[in-house]
């Protein structure tokens, strides 16, 4: 399957809608290769679900194309398109049972009635439903309606399966299980996944790629450790984690790294020069909270950035300690630690004089 | 602590005997009065009819009305005529009604108030003003047979008003929020995305409303026709007005009983006979409905 797969399987080209004078998408093109798990991640009224509500067909774009598996489906109807969709609030109809919901869309197609029933069993098998083939909605927990709609939506073995916020109505505990699961089943099957979600972690343990968008339009396409590591906006550094920033202007560069004056850091801020910027432009400095050390002693490392700055707060989480260290500019900075060592006492102290530093590599440099 | 519990209950003990006092002073207590006198006898006395109890202190029951409904061919044709009638109000009630309550359910939610309150507007209106309005449009030289005479379609004027065709009209008018209303709460009340996932599971709009949206209305659907149906068949005002001379429906037939033959126990009677006719279909509805509800699940 996998020599075999398509790396335009959804062509989304140029596609715009708009409501009224609002443009809920701005120009969006995508490709989404065949059997990928493929996140759209934005806050709300980021055009995420208008996107996804796009491609299952319950919008027209106002302006652009969309191609599945090399057909244009533009112009299609959804209940003519080889896509399902598990709606946010699960949709599930309540005057019909589980079993009912799942064969709905066979019996739409005027499936034969002993295929049907082998099918109802085999997704029923596949999502666990065995024991409640025969409830009523009302009787299901929010775990069960989930796994219902999804069975609904796999039934039809659809070429894409579209899921809008699919984990976000279950607690967290079981969110971990059924995002596994939810894999399990994708992996299985080799259908396209496209998920909707605004919850950042769980596009970043799900997908194999991220589509991070922001007020209709596409900022950042990658997989999940390009987006996390390598953030193109200011938008995206914020949005995925979170992120110390430093405004500042290139004062110099050489071959490699630039020197970024920074009023808040105190001083000039080393980075590599990986937008052939010149002396004078406008820049910011961001580094991850995890990519920052913090010692008593002055780092040895010349080649590091280091900063003064005393403890202000600090956190115990168990696997992490979360400092927040006011430098001497005033600014306040997050920086966490791993907690590798076992031991009862805290080695750095509130109010405590301390040192932040890290490796120019760790720099993310963000123009604009 | 103990005390705040008993308070507790004992406030929940209100709250559920207001409705059972309401009913029991104002339903049972009348209906009780009615059956009472539903089998006396008629008498030239104040009041007209004969105590329940003789002087000897024995029970004296006179099932006679009842019989007298059965026995005279008018009562049974006038029930039928008021079922029929009631039933065509309904039914336009609901082609009408069902259309415009899923218009304003699926509307921007700013208008929706405006549409809402344009529903119930003539309620500010007292209900004989609006009826005597349709005789103003109805009238053999009211505004409809004038427009019709003045485009040149017809010469002489159209008989509307008197006639059931007018009684019909007037029901239907005068009924037509009490449909919309309770269609728009259960139509509003609907999840959106339910059509939205039958139409992506294959459903065409129009096969996606037949399997979801009106299932789901139908407690709406039943609210409102009960609503139209009930009212309607005991309606008097409309057919007193709109209707003709021979428009004998229950409503007049029981007005006409008590108040110009003075015969209170045939008019009980009838009052009796109207309500049976009215709950059993209902009860058997509802019976019916609990039935399918089981063998659904």
């Amino acid at each position: 399957m996998s020599s075999s797969r398509n790396p335009c399987f959804i062509r989304i080209r140029g596609v715009s809608k708009l409501f009224g004078d609002f443009v809920a998408i701005d120009d969006v093109s995508l490709d989404i290769a065949q059997g990928e798990l493929f996140s759209i991640l934005g806050g709300s009224g980021c055009g995420k679900t208008t996107l996804l509500r796009i491609l299952a067909g319950f919008e027209q774009p106002t302006r652009g194309r969309v191609e599945i598996d090399g057909v244009d489906v533009t112009d299609i109807p959804a209940y003519d398109r080889p896509v399902n969709m598990m709606f946010q609030s699960y949709a599930i109809f309540p005057h019909m049972s589980v079993e009912k919901n799942i064969s709905y869309g066979l019996r739409k197609d005027k499936v034969g009635s002993a295929e049907i029933a082998q099918r109802v069993d085999e997704v029923i098998e596949l999502v666990q439903l065995g024991d409640f083939r025969k409830r009523d909605p009302d009787q299901l927990s929010g775990g069960q309606r989930q796994r219902v709609a999804l069975a609904r939506a796999l039934i039809k073995r659809p070429k894409v399966l579209l899921l809008d916020e699919p984990l976000a109505a279950l607690d967290k505990k079981l969110r971990e299980h059924t995002q596994f699961e939810l894999m399990n089943i994708q992996h299985e099957l080799g259908i396209t996944f496209v998920v909707v979600t605004h919850d950042q972690e769980e596009a970043m343990t799900l997908s194999t790629r991220i589509a991070v968008m922001n007020k209709g339009r596409l900022l950042q396409v990658g997989e999940p450790r390009e987006i996390y590591e390598y953030p193109e906006t200011r938008f995206v550094a914020d949005f995925i984690g979170t992120i110390n920033t430093f405004e500042g202007r290139v004062s110099s560069v050489d071959e490699q790294h630039i020197q970024v004056n920074c009023e808040t850091a105190g001083g000039d801020l080393m980075a590599f020069n990986e937008h052939e910027l010149k002396s004078g432009d406008k820049v910011c400095i961001a580094v991850r909270p995890e990519k920052i050390f913090i010692s008593r002693d002055p780092p040895e490392n010349s080649e590091d950035i280091r900063i003064r700055g005393t403890v202000d707060d600090l956190g115990y989480l168990g696997n992490l300690s979360l400092y927040r260290v006011r430098l001497e500019s005033g600014k306040v900075i997050l920086v966490s630690q791993q907690n590798r060592q076992r031991s009862a006492k805290r080695s750095i102290e509130w109010e405590e004089q301390i040192w932040v530093s890290w490796r120019p590599r760790s720099s993310i440099v963000l123009v604009n | 602590m103990a005390s705040l519990i008993k308070k507790d209950t004992l406030w929940r003990h209100i709250t559920v005997l207001v409705p059972y006092l309401w009913l029991l002073v104002f339903f049972l207590l009348p209906f009780g009065i009615i059956l009472k006198i539903s089998l006396a006898e008629p008498v030239l006395a104040q009041p007209p009819f004969s105590p329940t109890f003789d002087e000897t202190g024995a029970l004296s029951v006179n099932t006679d009305n009842f019989a007298f409904l059965f026995r005279d061919k008018l009562y049974a044709l006038t029930y039928l005529k008021s079922v029929l009638m009631a039933a065509a109000a309904t039914i336009c009630c609901l082609l009408l009604g069902f259309p415009i309550a899923y218009g304003i359910a699926r509307s921007d939610p700013r208008t929706r108030s405006l549409l809402l309150l344009l529903i119930v507007l003539p309620f500010w209106i007292s209900f004989l003003l609006r009826v005597y309005a349709w005789m103003g449009l109805l009238g053999n030289y009211g505004v409809i047979n004038n427009f019709l005479m003045w485009l040149g379609i017809t010469a002489q004027p159209i008989q509307i008003l008197y006639t059931d065709f007018a009684i019909f009209l007037g029901l239907a008018y005068s009924y037509l929020p009490f449909m919309i209303l309770p269609l728009y709460a259960t139509l509003e009340r609907m999840d959106l995305d339910l059509v939205d996932a039958a139409m992506d599971l294959g459903a065409s709009r129009t096969t996606a409303f037949w399997d979801i949206t009106w299932p789901l209305a139908r407690a709406g659907v039943i609210a409102g026709c009960m609503l139209v149906f009930i009212p309607a068949m005991g309606e008097y005002v409309i057919p007193y007005l709109l209707g003709g001379p021979d428009a004998l429906l229950i409503g007049r037939v029981l007005f006409d009983e008590f108040y110009v033959n003075r015969d209170w126990p045939l008019a009980s009677a009838v009052a009796i006979m109207l309500l049976v006719l009215l709950v059993v279909p209902i009860v058997v509805l509802q019976r019916n409905q609990a039935r399918d509800e089981e063998q659904a699940i």
